[in-house]
């Protein structure tokens, strides 16, 4: 079975659009996804036909506004092998999620040498709420050290995590390296070194690339965004175990959190709810859902295929070039990260959107650490999603010529 | 749409003037974090220096800013009164709101230097 993807594209309105006379190649999905149709419609529906605040009403509305809120919820539990519904907390985004799982339930559970274990590849939104819970708390945060591939170390992860661990927070897919991390592989050292600790996986780039299966996994949170998946902004997910949800604090207070509020004291509510205070983002959580629906209408392995055959073809012309360094493992998601020795990466990135109209993004990524790490401070990375044909890949390389021809390289 | 690679940019960039180091005076040396340009402005008895590395904006912005304060022998006044406009017009291009934090580390750099000195 072969993807059409010109069909796919003509689903994305976005693609309707030339910039400067030119078709729009976007390949800078791992910053965000371009929305289809389907996810578009599904969210303007709710507000057109069905909008109304969710949980307390009585009238019509409500009601299927609830309803449409709710079966987010079940569809995104089942795109991701969730057993239980009440196991998905939306939060604004996978930052957020890491925050959540950061106050209420590190914040609660820390002290003074307990060990967070990360790697050196990760986003600074699995850094940073850890260094704020390190300070707190008088815990350590330890890195796995990378391979001079950019793989993790597991060798050297073996001496890192142990006894004192108390949290294991990985990323499956690096928004850098384009490195898959064994993450079944990592819970069975949690499970032997560290059976006492957390183990959570960061989804925010694989959740769009690959088949997520919690209970197969292992984990006990896992964290994705909507917009990197072909979902809208503003909505984001947590899952999480049930058990472990139950015993944590909420998270932010107020409104839909709580069961009952008496002037002295509030009574929370159950999981999910704890965890979503205020009114939520309705119609981002039902765009989503059809966000879900869109990608599962295709089936997954022939698109990540495709995306990673443009990946390696990508690669195999940019080795080419002996100007062109390029970043991470052989074996890698459809992701590729590259420095040129005579062309910063803002100056390539510039030349590719002005005259080729190829949108890629240059700079840290918000991966300081990893880059620092590398010896870089800023590298031009090109993300595959499902509206990328060769052509588009063609594209960088016209336009790697082209810059090299204007800096006079 | 205006080329932003003009000759100009790219002549300031490949052969930039005022570039170098003074010895025994200490720069003002800034970066811009999220891409890692890199500058570093010396000032001695009116001349002015720069050593750096990054993309083409940041480092032909600064030999064409101590260029324009060469040539017009501008004092440190006149020098702290220069403002983003006044860059943008050094440099002639027309800038989105991320490339000019590229065309502005130059003039941040020597306002911090001639603000030490004075």
């Amino acid at each position: 079975m072969s993807l059409d993807i010109q069909h796919i594209k003509s689903q994305f309105p976005l693609f309707e659009r030339s910039i400067n006379g030119r078709s729009l190649v976007y390949l800078d999905t791992a910053a965000t996804s371009q929305k289809p149709h389907i996810v578009l419609n599904a969210m303007e529906e709710y507000y057109r036909k069905h909008n109304a605040n969710i949980h307390r009403g009585i009238h019509v509305l409500a009601e299927e506004a609830t309803e449409l809120y709710e079966e987010a919820r079940s569809i995104v539990a089942r795109f991701i092998g969730s057993a239980k519904d009440s196991e998905i907390v939306f939060t604004r985004n996978a930052t957020e999620s890491i925050n959540l799982i950061a106050r209420s339930w590190a914040e609660d559970h820390l002290r003074k040498g307990d060990e967070i274990i990360l790697s050196e590849m990760e986003h600074h939104a699995n850094i940073v709420p850890w260094q704020m819970v390190a300070k707190k708390t008088g815990a350590v945060i330890r890195y796995i050290p990378l391979t001079s591939d950019g793989q993790l170390d597991l060798v050297a992860a073996r001496d890192i995590i142990g006894p004192a661990t108390k949290i294991v927070s990985i990323v499956h897919m690096s928004n850098v390296l384009g490195t898959i991390n064994d993450v079944r592989e990592i819970r069975a050292m949690r499970d032997l070194l560290a059976p006492g600790a957390i183990y959570i996986v960061d989804a925010a780039q694989s959740i769009v690339h690959e088949k997520i299966d919690v209970q197969d996994i292992g984990c006990d949170f896992l964290v994705f965004s909507g917009h990197k998946m072909y979902g809208p902004t503003g909505i984001g997910v947590l899952w999480g175990r049930l058990d472990l949800l139950e015993t944590m604090s909420p998270f932010l207070g107020g409104g839909d959190m709580i069961r009952s509020v008496d002037f002295e004291y509030f009574e929370p509510n159950f999981v999910p709810y704890k965890f979503e205070a205020g009114t939520p983002a309705v119609a981002e959580a039902i765009g989503l859902a059809a966000a879900c629906e869109f990608i599962e209408k295709y089936d997954r392995k022939v698109v990540l295929e495709h995306e990673m055959e443009l990946a390696h073809y990508l690669i195999e012309e940019l080795k080419q070039n002996e100007h062109i360094t390029i970043f991470g493992p052989e074996t890698r998601g459809p992701l590729v990260s590259f420095t040129h020795a005579k062309i910063h990466a803002h100056d390539l990135a510039q030349i590719l959107n002005d005259e080729f109209a190829v949108c890629v993004r240059a700079g840290h990524h918000c991966a300081m650490p990893l880059n620092k790490k590398l010896g870089i401070s800023a590298t031009t990375r090109v993300s595959l999603g499902i509206y990328n044909d060769q052509r588009d890949v063609d594209r960088v390389l016209d336009g790697i010529a082209r810059a090299e021809e204007i800096m006079r390289v | 749409m205006d080329f932003i690679y003009q000759q100009q940019i790219l002549d300031h960039y490949k052969n930039p003037r005022h570039a170098g180091e003074l010895t025994g005076v200490v720069p003002v040396c800034l970066e811009n974090v999220t891409c890692g340009d890199k500058l570093c402005m010396y000032r001695q008895d009116g001349q002015y220096l720069f050593t750096g590395s990054g993309c083409a904006i940041s480092q032909a912005a600064a030999s064409m800013l101590l260029e324009k304060i060469t040539q017009e022998q501008l004092s440190p006044e006149q020098i702290r009164a220069l403002s983003v406009e006044d860059m943008r017009a050094v440099l002639k291009i027309p800038l989105s709101a991320n490339r000019l934090k590229c065309g502005l580390l130059a003039l941040e750099a020597v306002q911090q230097l001639v603000a030490k000195h004075t």
